[in-house]
């Protein structure tokens, strides 16, 4: 093993060395500069995160167990950012006197996270990829019980650990089907092995059903909003655009590489699941009043969407995928970076608690905005150019009807974020959140999304780099 | 910089420099001044459009400045413009500017409401220049959703009831129209060449039946939405009368002839067999909005009401003369178009303005205001005689033609339907006279009424530009009809030479 080989695993092992550094520092500093831990690990994760987009060889590793490609890179590098942007949202949050002893742990379990996801993404072995989901997991779940004090956030811990062991024991049901019928787990064998075979398809069912559970795709979407509702906000972002995208990244991978052979078995379960996600998750965040809620089911919708662009199986699915979680990114961080700056602010979480905000905080009234206009895919911002580049992908491949019904639930979406848009503007309030001022690191990282949320979608020249580098089946 | 995009960057550089500005005072003098010189610009244009076309330039579309943008997908940023989009340019920018003076009382949100209505009136321009099918649907699609905050924010009534459904059955449209650009957008090249959004391209090509036929329904009726058609015009009655005043005028003046310019030019122009062949089921639609909206506007006791429902009835006769299919009727249907946008733009406007001093929209609490305000009062009884169609006046110009064109078809159909549809001037005489007999004549009712004052320098502004239009079209309407006629002929011979009747 020559040393050109570790750069083809550069980000694992940079991730690695951050992870080990915010270790060290935590039992080496002193109490007093452990406060500064916050801003250690983000200059730690901004490097790793700018040395990720410096040119890097492809090729495999250890027989074809991990490999790494333009296309996996990049969904590193867009995982990154959005890694970046969380933990600079949770800096005030980190602050507050309850969380000061914990600060190294909220980065520590949440970079092994992100090293769990680089692994999952670069997966050429079924084996690898399942350490990698539950690398993944796990710490999240740590996490999500982070306010072990409250009992809401205790049991979204729980509730998050004993699901996600559930859907890893139904993806591993199914992993022993391929197993058992190909007798390989290599992405590359199992795909050459691959038929009809109606135990073969049980597998990839069950295979489904346990992605299905981290993307949280209806029917297996049940633990999310409870999840969503317990965990602190910050760790809620995290799950609702990081730990999601991720798993769309692999999903689509998996698909694309590993069953073309059954497209059209998936492309059916994906019609179906499609259609279902989309329609309930609506109908269902309509009646929300808790603005997590709120978002955690607006977030099942919106992977929904992303399934119309895995359906097609074509370039531009994966293209208009990788773009749309971008985008979704930018938008959804930014909806939660000011429900973490509210609720830092005053603890209100409630859609009622934000009637008459325009009038005392109209700057963060009109991120909020954007960025639910940008996850209605109003244009000119960014969601608008991802959901138009789904629909465009499903259409190429004649699925006009799942379109029609897709353009049809945003109808509804549109209806219940303009829920909240008339709360900031609309409606009238005795007794309105109070004027406060954010502090920089809140502020900065807003700035980054709404620069994201406005242009990525007229930045054409993103969109083509992201295509150049997606594949078709 | 073309000119054709200055129509973009003008609108938004008067957004950013109203943000930018702290005195609120300021705010419309400046909105004042940037869609003045978008007017101005506007004249400008038809000045060098009309110019091009002495020289000679018989090309489809003119000024046309072609940029990619997505490239992998084949979507550009291009604009051009033929006699039509110029016509509807000027009418715009005329709303706009009328509209700005008309809001110049305007005290909650100052700045809010000038960017917001700004920003409306920049979706309109784009879609009016755009022949790029993805950037039309963008703006499009953002000319609408300002409304929901304008209705919501600065409405009356039950405004954010109004303001809802009027958004989300406007976006319903505009969901409709995205699978039916999709659908074009993928059969675009029969040939295997490469698929494009561009709408001169694709109209050279020849859709393939089964997809019209599939394609062209969702496309019409998503711009049928915003065009009132029958039944999905429901969300005009409330959404105008709930609306305030600038924002009716620009809604029922210009966005609903977002509609008719989308169904005419998307619709039927890229789709002509499949239009030919369902055109029945429309007309039957469209000659109901007719009727239906002038029964609806008599029955009525709001001003504003009686006016969106006149607007559903003058917007259906839009729609109804394009699927006619032939020269004389689209061209009265282009100009009914300009000619309802001023006509109904300068009602919204007096109804605006004597809500203002009444506080009252019942026709009647009102009576008698002949004496106490003349000059709003003789420009009401102007609009209502030129919303009936009286001759020296555009509605006039434009129904004729109309009622000339449909007729023209010798079917029994097509005569059963048009004869439905000029009976539709009668209705509206009636309920045009009974309200200008109750509002301004008779003595005075109300003594409140009697210390009114009348229309302060902006509103007169406001009331002389669009008065002034209408009147001009309505007395030499040729350059306009030559203006559109010409840029008619090669979508007509499109028509004629796929289905000769």
């Amino acid at each position: 093993m020559s040393p050109g080989t570790f750069l083809i695993m550069r980000h694992e092992l940079l991730l690695i060395a951050a992870a080990l550094s915010v270790l060290i520092a935590e039992i080496f500093w002193n109490p007093e500069k452990k406060k500064s831990i916050s801003l250690f690990s983000i200059i730690l994760f901004g490097v790793v995160t700018i040395i990720g987009f410096l040119p890097s060889p492809a090729g495999a590793l250890f027989g074809g167990m991990y490999i790494s490609s333009g296309a996996r890179l990049l969904m590193k590098n867009i995982l990154n950012i959005g890694v970046l942007l969380v933990f600079i949202q949770s800096v005030t949050w980190l602050k507050k006197e309850e969380n000061v002893e914990k600060i190294s742990e909220y980065f520590l379990l949440l970079i092994s996270t992100v090293v769990g996801m680089n692994f999952m993404i670069s997966a050429g072995h079924f084996l690898i990829f399942y350490i990698g989901i539950e690398l993944a997991t796990i710490p999240i779940a740590a996490l999500a019980a982070y306010d072990r004090y409250r009992n809401k956030s205790a049991e979204a811990g729980i509730k998050l650990i004993l699901s996600s062991a559930l859907s890893s024991g139904i993806l591993l049901y199914g992993l022993s089907m391929i197993y058992g019928t190909t007798g390989t787990l290599y992405f590359t064998e199992v795909t050459k092995l691959f038929g009809n075979n109606n135990l073969q398809i049980l597998g990839f069912i069950f295979f489904f059903a346990g992605m299905a559970f981290k993307i949280s795709i209806v029917p297996f979407h049940l633990w999310t909003a409870d999840v969503y509702e317990g965990s602190p906000v910050n760790i809620t972002s995290y799950l609702s655009v990081i730990s999601k995208g991720a798993a769309v990244f692999i999903l689509i991978i998996i698909l694309f590489t590993v069953f073309p052979v059954i497209i059209a078995t998936w492309q059916k379960t994906i019609f179906v699941t499609s259609i279902l996600t989309m329609t309930i998750a609506n109908l269902f965040a309509i009646r929300q009043q808790n603005l997590k809620r709120f978002l955690a089911f607006s977030s099942i919708s919106q992977a929904g969407y992303i399934l119309l662009g895995i359906i097609g199986g074509n370039q531009l699915g994966m293209a208009s995928v990788i773009y749309y979680i971008l985008v979704y990114i930018f938008s959804n961080l930014g909806a939660f970076g000011v429900v973490t700056a509210i609720s830092n602010a005053t603890g209100k979480e409630n859609i009622d608690d934000y009637n008459g905000l325009y009038q005392t905080n109209p700057k963060l009234s009109l991120i909020m905005t954007l960025a639910l206009f940008s996850l209605a895919g109003i244009p000119p911002v960014a969601g608008f150019f991802g959901k138009f580049f789904l629909f465009t992908a499903a259409a190429q491949k004649g699925y006009y009807l799942l379109v029609l019904i897709a353009v049809l639930n945003t109808i509804i979406s549109l209806f219940y974020y303009l829920l909240v848009v008339k709360a900031m503007f609309i409606i009238k309030s005795e007794n309105p959140i109070k004027k406060f001022r954010s502090d920089f690191p809140t502020r900065f990282a807003l700035g980054i999304c709404v620069a994201g949320i406005v242009i990525t979608g007229f930045a054409s020249i993103i969109f083509e780099a992201i295509r150049n580098l997606s594949f078709g089946v | 910089m073309d000119i054709l995009s200055l129509f973009i960057v003008i609108p938004v550089l008067t957004i950013t420099a109203i943000i930018f500005l702290k005195d609120a005072h300021q705010v419309r003098l400046v909105s004042a001044f940037g869609m003045g010189l978008q007017l101005l610009m506007a004249a400008s244009l038809v000045f060098l459009y009309l110019a091009a076309r002495h020289a000679g330039n018989s090309d489809e579309m003119l000024f046309v400045k072609d940029y990619l943008w997505f490239k992998s997908l084949n979507i550009h940023y291009a604009v051009g413009v033929d006699g039509i989009s110029v016509a509807m340019i000027t009418l715009t920018s005329l709303v706009v500017f009328a509209g700005i003076f008309a809001s110049w009382e305007v005290e909650f949100l100052r700045k809010e409401f000038f960017v917001s209505l700004i920003l409306l009136a920049t979706g309109v321009f784009g879609f009016f220049i755009s022949i790029d099918l993805f950037t039309m649907f963008l703006f499009y699609e953002l000319a609408v959703i300002p409304m929901y905050l304008l209705i919501g924010i600065w409405g009356t009534g039950p405004k954010e009831y109004s303001a809802m459904k009027l958004t989300l059955m406007l976006m319903g449209g505009s969901a409709l129209i995205l699978v039916g650009l999709l659908g074009i957008y993928f059969n675009s090249s029969p040939g295997g060449s490469q698929l494009t959004f561009n709408i001169l391209e694709i109209s050279k090509v020849v859709i393939p039946l089964p997809a019209q036929r599939i394609f062209f329904p969702l496309t019409f009726v998503g711009f049928g939405v915003l065009g009132a058609l029958f039944p999905f015009h429901t969300w005009s009655p409330d959404g105008h009368a709930s609306a305030p005043t600038a924002v009716s005028m620009l809604h029922a003046g210009v966005l609903m002839k977002l509609g008719g310019y989308g169904a005419f030019r998307v619709a039927i122009f890229l789709m002509p067999e499949a239009a030919h062949e369902l055109s029945w089921i429309f007309i039957i639609l469209t000659s109901i909005s007719v009727i239906y909206g002038a029964f609806g506007a008599i029955a009525q006791k709001d001003l504003k009401y009686i006016n969106a429902y006149s607007s559903v009835s003058h917007c259906g006769l839009v729609l109804f003369a394009v699927l006619m299919m032939n020269q004389t009727a689209m061209n009265g249907a282009i100009i009914q178009m300009i000619s309802h946008g001023l006509m109904t733009a300068l009602f919204f406007a007096l109804i605006g303005m004597l809500y203002g001093r009444t506080h009252t929209r019942m026709i009647n609490e009102m009576g008698g205001l002949m004496k106490v305000i003349p000059f709003l009062s003789v420009c009401y009884v102007i609009a209502g005689l030129a919303s009936l169609g009286l001759p020296g006046l555009s509605g006039f110009v434009a129904e004729m033609t109309i009622f000339v064109g449909a007729f023209q078809h010798p079917e029994l159909f097509y005569r059963i339907v048009t004869i439905l549809a000029v009976s539709s001037i009668v209705i509206t005489a009636v309920y045009i006279l009974r309200v200008v007999a109750i509002l301004l004549l008779g003595p005075t009712t109300n003594e409140h009424f009697e210390h009114l004052t009348d229309a302060k320098w902006f509103e007169k502004i406001s009331a002389i530009t669009l008065i002034g239009s209408v009147a001009a079209i309505g007395l030499a309407p040729f350059w306009l009809s030559t203006m559109i006629g010409t840029s008619l002929h090669p979508i007509i011979e499109k028509i004629l030479a796929l289905n000769p009747f």
